[in-house]
């Protein structure tokens, strides 16, 4: 089975983040990781390939030359190879334009299977997996808190807001799970050594026989007219409870605001 | 002269029960155009009082069991064929993981430009202007579509939904569903047990509990009672298997919006802000003076939540009696 897996390269949540002067996101000038919802996608391939026999797992990302951080840490956890977009012109691309990319590197690999994260943790859409099965005709299946393998046909299990549903598909299709589905695998010394020797293609548009025209930020059928920092929340009071009146204070503050 | 404008709005209900969140995207509809409500099922007689009411000019109801048998694909076709006919200047849905889905596809289908989670829409003479608030509420956007049927996607607790009544007129809208989209098929659907208690997302009051309460939940979810209030949980709490997965607040999990989030026993890492800190008004309870989460409260009490948590219940119970 060849386990096509898209990962993103974005900046750390925990670091100061910020935009660029196009209001696109400062990829460059903050720590990036591999997005942390997409560990998930990496170990679920992972699992799948030990399950399945001669499986695959190709590692897809886009965007600039330190985006190959992100493929590098899925080959250290145990992908097989990776491939790179990387293109000036995709720069500003949104969802759209960004599934309209791998859906091709998809589209090439003639994958049985695509895997995804439920997000990115800095757009956060989590529309992404859903654009893809619509370009390549996928079945999707999304959201997979659980996911289980009879020869062809998944089955996952998806807690929705009002229910939790059941739903099954037949290969080729696509999956995304979220962070119930497993517990990702920390790269291993043996890993790390090992990822330096697996292959890394690096593709361009023209590679992929898409026209700079249609991707990237003047492509985009959004536009950011404006970015802004929110001012820090202005500190509030805070009370210790070593006398005892901290429960009663806190009632009055809520009474005060209207809550009781 | 101008013609009428039409604004979708997807209608989110359970079993025809109408969410909050539709008299929202209904309030926001209004401000675009004339809205439309788009309801999908069989139950729309228990729909139609709460749609008329915040002001559905139209209900369009889709009742095939292909859309509700099989995951999205058949929705947004749909909703294609719905945009197609009725040619509306934006098409408003829920910001729900099924809502984005419907969304992304639709985007695609129609060639339109996508939004998610909006906080906010206002009308603009190049079309509707968003509210987007990003990177852990850290930042706050404002974007248009350019190219399309603006497509938006709004999170519960944008706007306080307004009273205006409708015309509701109702139209059945027959869908063709193509073989292609009826392929993951829903086998199973087992509805959330009721708690009694608001929906998180939709919830005016969130009581959170995290690390802290060491698994006893108890004094949140009194608490939570007290207070008319949702009951959610830090993913620390969720992972350690004290709370189920579809209460967890958090990057991972639910954002919430709420007029007042209690966060008790919660650090504050910046996963569980992203999922709490546009609440209107923070309060904490926390042992340790130095977590995170004071950075952010109006209100914090550094203490034993074990010892506060239920004289504050008792004293909100007394204050209501």
């Amino acid at each position: 089975m060849k386990i096509v897996c898209c990962v993103k390269y974005v900046p750390d949540a925990t670091a100061d983040r910020r935009f660029n002067s196009d209001h696109t996101v400062d990829r460059a000038g903050v720590d990036g990781v591999l997005s942390e919802l997409d560990e998930y996608a990496v170990e679920e391939a992972l699992k799948i390939r030990e399950a399945v026999d001669e499986s695959e797992i190709v590692v897809v990302t886009m965007g600039p030359d330190i985006a190959r951080a992100a493929i590098l840490k899925s080959l250290q956890m145990g992908a097989d190879s990776g491939v790179h977009v990387v293109d000036e012109a995709i720069h500003g691309s949104d969802a759209v334009g960004t599934s309209l990319v791998l859906a091709k590197v998809i589209e090439q690999q003639q994958a049985d299977l695509v895997l995804c994260g439920m997000a990115s943790t800095d757009g956060s859409m989590s529309v992404l997996p859903a654009m893809l099965a619509e370009r390549l005709g996928l079945p999707q299946v999304t959201f997979a808190s659980e996911v289980s393998l009879d020869g062809s046909t998944v089955r996952i299990r998806r807690d929705g807001d009002a229910a939790t549903e059941m739903i099954e598909a037949t290969a080729p299709l696509l999956l995304s799970v979220t962070d119930q589905a497993n517990e990702p695998r920390y790269p291993s010394f043996k890993g790390i050594m090992a990822a330096k020797k697996k292959p890394v293609e690096t593709v361009s548009l023209a590679d992929l026989g898409i026209d700079a025209a249609d991707v990237g930020l003047d492509a985009a059928w959004t536009r950011v007219e404006d970015a802004q920092s929110r001012p820090p929340r202005s500190a509030g009071t805070v009370v210790t409870d070593e006398d005892g009146t901290g429960a009663d204070r806190l009632v009055e503050f809520l009474a005060g605001q209207k809550f009781i | 002269m101008a013609a009428v404008t039409e604004i979708l709005v997807l209608v989110d209900h359970a079993e025809g029960a109408v969410r909050k969140t539709t008299a929202e995207l209904l309030t926001l509809a209004r401000r675009l155009g004339e809205p439309s409500a788009v309801f999908v099922g069989s139950q729309v007689g228990a729909a139609r009082d709460a749609l008329k009411r915040y002001g559905a000019e139209k209900i369009y109801v889709l009742d095939d069991v292909a859309l509700t048998d099989y995951l999205v694909a058949p929705k947004a076709e749909a909703l294609t064929q719905l945009v197609e006919q009725t040619r509306p200047a934006a098409v408003l849905i829920p910001s729900s993981a099924e809502g984005k889905e419907i969304a992304g596809r639709l985007a695609i289908k129609v060639s339109s430009g996508l939004i998610t989670d909006a906080v906010d829409i206002q009308a603009g003479e190049a079309g509707p202007l968003t509210t987007q608030s990003v990177f852990a509420g850290s930042h706050t956007v404002n974007a248009r579509v350019t190219h399309g049927t603006p497509i938006i996607t709004v999170k519960p607790n944008s706007v306080t939904p307004e009273e205006v009544d409708g015309g509701a007129a109702e139209e059945a809208f027959s869908v063709t569903t193509s073989d292609a989209a009826k392929t993951a098929r829903i086998v199973e659907r087992r509805p959330r047990a009721a708690t009694g208690r608001p929906e998180l997302t939709e919830a005016a009051i969130v009581v959170s509990g995290g690390r802290g309460t060491a698994g006893n939940f108890e004094p949140v979810e009194e608490l939570a009672d007290a207070l008319g209030a949702a009951v959610g949980a830090s993913r620390a709490a969720v992972d350690s298997g004290w709370y189920p997965h579809a209460y967890q607040v958090g990057q991972t999990g639910k954002t919430v919006s709420p007029q007042l989030y209690v966060a008790v026993g919660i650090s504050g890492a910046i996963q569980h802000r992203a999922g709490m800190q546009t609440a209107k008004t923070i309060v904490a309870v926390n042992k340790d003076d130095e977590a995170p989460i004071f950075e952010l409260v109006d209100f914090g009490v550094v203490g034993d939540l074990h010892a506060v948590l239920p004289k504050a219940t008792q004293a909100v119970n007394a204050r209501k009696s």
